[in-house]
């Protein structure tokens, strides 16, 4: 078995998640205009600085021009093509799990997400958000035992308005880009993060995201707020159904640590694809940025990047306060006709400020994967300090990798590394394993989870198998 | 050979004197070059054989037609093992089987923790032998005795697949490899290269233990030393693709004194095969 046979048939993946749940669902028209947007605050009930907040965005978000930069090909998106609200319709209060839809905790079940009391994970408090609204948010009462708050983020604009007030568009202003712009004026739900001065997090916070409807984006908006000394871990998740059309996903998810506060955001991203030639599958375009407030803050963003037809996501961090820490570790696998433009800001201010970035880019059938990334060090960022490392592997000979550093430094007394490599998977390393007794397919992804090893590294314990798991399952079927 | 009280082995046992590996007239080639040019070889359970030669001789690229690497294209001939057509089967299923090939460069493998690689090794031939497979916990305790035998610390099941292994660590490790999938044919390419005087006699030891009544060793080496630890029942001399000569373990020491070209005045004068 050549490596090249092994590889060509890395085609027929299959995606364990493609199925939809039949449920009665509130969704408005198609399309968009200012009355949705003030249709979508109105069935929040929201106070008046939101809608405000999505009238101003949707205001410039009209001005502004799809972006084109990246290295991505696909059809232009009909924005008026998509239901802006969709929601399944249950109980308006949702007390206890008891009065939850049994078929959506029966879908967060087979999502291997169990909601309910005795079944739900250890450690971990789930928000399971079902296409555009939270459902259920498990350990709320334990968590606020500790004073963290853990809520959707529609919760948090009825019960902590000013917190939302104040930090909402505070790292991502409304006006950042095409898609923060359209998520700032029409986003859904989301999860809603505060963790008080001085307290660690006893847990794992966890949000699922799971879209359902074939016409419906998802807009979700994700807001964490670490105040100082405090910590946090959190973890999302994200599947949708199989559908011929294509879905768009805009989040914006924005963080903030004071000082000496850190936060570990980790994403397990696995959006249906689309098919082995392309059709279907979700277009995925992310904003995500942290704010290293504080001095001596950290945020560390883990991705692993397997799903979507199409990614665009550049999780960075503005290292504001002095001496704080920004680290990026992305594993980004693409196949079939897949296409991925992922990578990171880091955006260095103050002095002595570090960041990190590993990346893993692996490509196989007809997808491209490209690095981008963008490392800027300020004129005060006296001592700041970055390495990067970029490594790619190719699988088969039709597959692409692109690397795109962008380095700016107004600052002579700063260090900046860059390493970048590609590589192919290696037929010595590849028949080593079979001459051990080992099948093609499961040598095959044990050799690409030992390239992300450094990455998987980051994600927390219970995770790390699952992301292993998510990656053999994506490699399935890669040797005729 | 582990306990097979309350697992049924698959595996047709094998006698004393069954022939393992037959190879008949082998001809192959790579990157378009004809490299074995007509190897014929029959090795029998309770033998260990030596093959010697010239650097470029071909003795690797035996060892790896054997284990089915697919960079070889075999162009003639035909391989034998027990009474399967190995040629047909796939590397693993070679492996799976009870062929083992011990490398002379065994390759590194970044990031694939070492415990974990052998523990999915060693369970795909349990698996093929209807022996149930070990669970981490139980894999760890087999390994950890199994590591005795070539004196190897546990140290290096944390680290990954021969990365930063130093020459002779990672001749060990192929030895333990080879105690863990207990083949009936073992071949192992230039084992004893790299070795110190110590990991010499420690690797010779083992490979002896593991050279059973019921198994086939092939012993690809350069040197004496190797064969005065395991005195082999046949030494074969490869040139240009062929054997060229099979002795016994006088022909090595005959070897060592005079040298190939000895050999090579000798030519056709083939002995006969055992
Ligand atoms: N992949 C390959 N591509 C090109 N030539 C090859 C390849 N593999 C082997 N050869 C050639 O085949 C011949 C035999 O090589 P082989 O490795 O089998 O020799 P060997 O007898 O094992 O030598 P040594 O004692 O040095 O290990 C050599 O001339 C070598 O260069
Ligand atoms: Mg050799």
């Amino acid at each position: 078995m050549s490596s090249a046979a092994a590889v060509e048939a890395l085609n027929k993946t299959p995606y364990r998640y493609g199925f939809v749940t039949d449920i009665e669902t509130e969704k408005i028209a198609k399309g968009l205009d200012e009355s949705v947007v003030r249709l979508i605050s109105s069935k929040k009930q929201e106070p008046d600085f939101l809608l405000q907040f999505r009238l101003k965005a949707y205001a410039q978000w009209q001005a502004m021009e799809e972006p084109d930069w990246a290295a991505l090909r696909y059809p232009p998106i009909d924005y008026q093509e998509i239901v802006y609200y969709s929601a399944p319709r249950q109980k308006e209060q949702k007390a206890s799990l008891e009065d939850v839809d049994p078929a959506l905790l029966e879908t967060f079940d087979k999502l291997g997400i169990p909601l309910s009391e005795q079944k739900r994970l250890g450690n971990v408090a789930v928000d399971a958000v079902f296409d555009s609204v939270s459902i259920a948010t498990t350990y709320k009462q334990k968590l606020a035992e500790h004073g963290v708050v853990f809520c959707s983020m529609g919760e948090a604009v009825k019960d902590y308005p000013e917190l939302v007030e104040r930090y909402l568009g505070s790292v991502v202003p409304i006006g950042d880009n095409f898609f923060a712009a359209l998520n700032s004026a029409v986003f859904s739900d989301g999860s809603f993060v505060y963790v008080p001065k001085g307290v660690q997090c006893p847990m794992e916070l966890s949000t699922y995201f799971r879209i359902n409807s074939d016409d419906a984006g998802q807009f979700e908006r994700t807001l964490i707020v670490v105040e100082e000394g405090a910590s946090v871990s959190y973890l999302e998740g994200c599947t949708a159904p199989m559908f011929d059309t294509n879905q768009l996903h805009a989040a914006v998810v924005e963080l903030v640590a004071l000082d000496d506060a850190s936060i570990k955001y980790s994403t397990v991203q696995n959006w249906y694809a689309g098919d082995e030639n392309g059709k279907g599958g979700i277009y995925n375009f992310v904003t995500k940025r942290g704010l290293c407030k504080g001095k001596r803050s950290r945020i560390s963003w883990t991705q692993v990047e397997t799903g979507s037809a199409i990614t665009w996501k550049y999780p960075g961090c503005v290292l504001r306060g002095q001496d704080s820490v920004g680290e990026f570790y992305s594993v980004a696998l693409t196949n079939h006709h897949q296409q991925a433009d992922t990578g990171t800001k880091m955006v260095h201010v103050g002095p002595g400020s570090r960041s990190t970035i590993i990346s893993k880019g692996i490509s196989s059938g007809h997808a491209v994967n490209s690095y981008r990334g963008l490392v800027n060090i300020g004129p005060q960022a006296r001592g700041a300090r970055n390495f990067s490392q970029c490594d790619s592997m190719l699988i088969g000979d039709q597959a692409a990798a692109n690397t795109h550093p962008y380095i700016q430094s107004r600052q002579p007394e700063a260090t900046v590394e860059h390493e970048a490599s590609t590589c192919h998977i290696s037929e010595d390393q590849l028949f080593y394993l079979q001459s051990r007794g080992i099948e093609p397919e499961a040598a095959v992804s044990m050799l690409v989870s030992g390239f992300c090893r450094d990455v998987f590294n980051q994600l927390p314990m219970e995770f790390a198998a699952e992301a292993d798991k998510l990656l053999a399952l994506k490699l399935e079927g890669s040797v005729g | 050979m582990t306990s097979t009280e309350t697992t049924p082995v698959c595996e047709t046992p094998v006698q004393t004197g069954d022939v393992l590996l037959s190879i008949e007239n082998l001809h192959a080639r790579v990157e378009g070059k004809e490299i074995l040019r007509g190897v014929s070889l029959r090795i029998r359970a309770g033998e260990i054989h030596a093959l010697m030669g010239r650097n470029g001789s071909g003795k690797s690229t035996l060892s790896k037609v054997i284990a089915g690497h697919p960079a070889y294209t075999v162009t003639a001939g035909a391989i034998h093992y027990r009474d399967q057509d190995l040629l047909a089967l796939s590397p693993e299923d070679r492996a799976r089987a009870g062929v083992f090939l011990g490398f002379q460069y065994p390759v590194e493998i970044p990031g694939v923790s070492n415990l974990e690689f052998l523990r999915v090794s060693c369970n795909a031939r349990r698996q093929h032998r209807g022996q149930e497979e070990l669970d981490t916990f139980a894999f760890e305790d087999h390994v950890r005795d199994t590591m005795a035998i070539v004196q190897m610390d546990p140290a290096f099941l944390e680290r990954s697949v021969n990365e930063g292994f130093s020459g002779g660590e990672k001749k060990r490790n192929e030895v333990l490899q080879m105690a863990l999938l207990e083949p009936l044919v073992a071949i192992l390419d230039e084992t004893d290269s790299g070795l110190d005087i110590d990991a010499l006699r420690i690797v010779a030891n083992g490979v002896k233990t593991l050279a059973l009544p019921t198994t086939a060793t092939l012993l690809i080496t350069h040197y004496q030393r190797l064969l005065d630890a395991i005195t082999p029942d046949f030494v074969h001399v490869m040139a240009e693709g062929r054997i060229l000569r099979t002795g016994d373990k006088d022909l090595a020491m005959a070897l060592e004194q005079r040298g190939y070209d000895w050999i090579d005045g000798a030519d056709g004068a083939d002995t006969p095969q055992p």
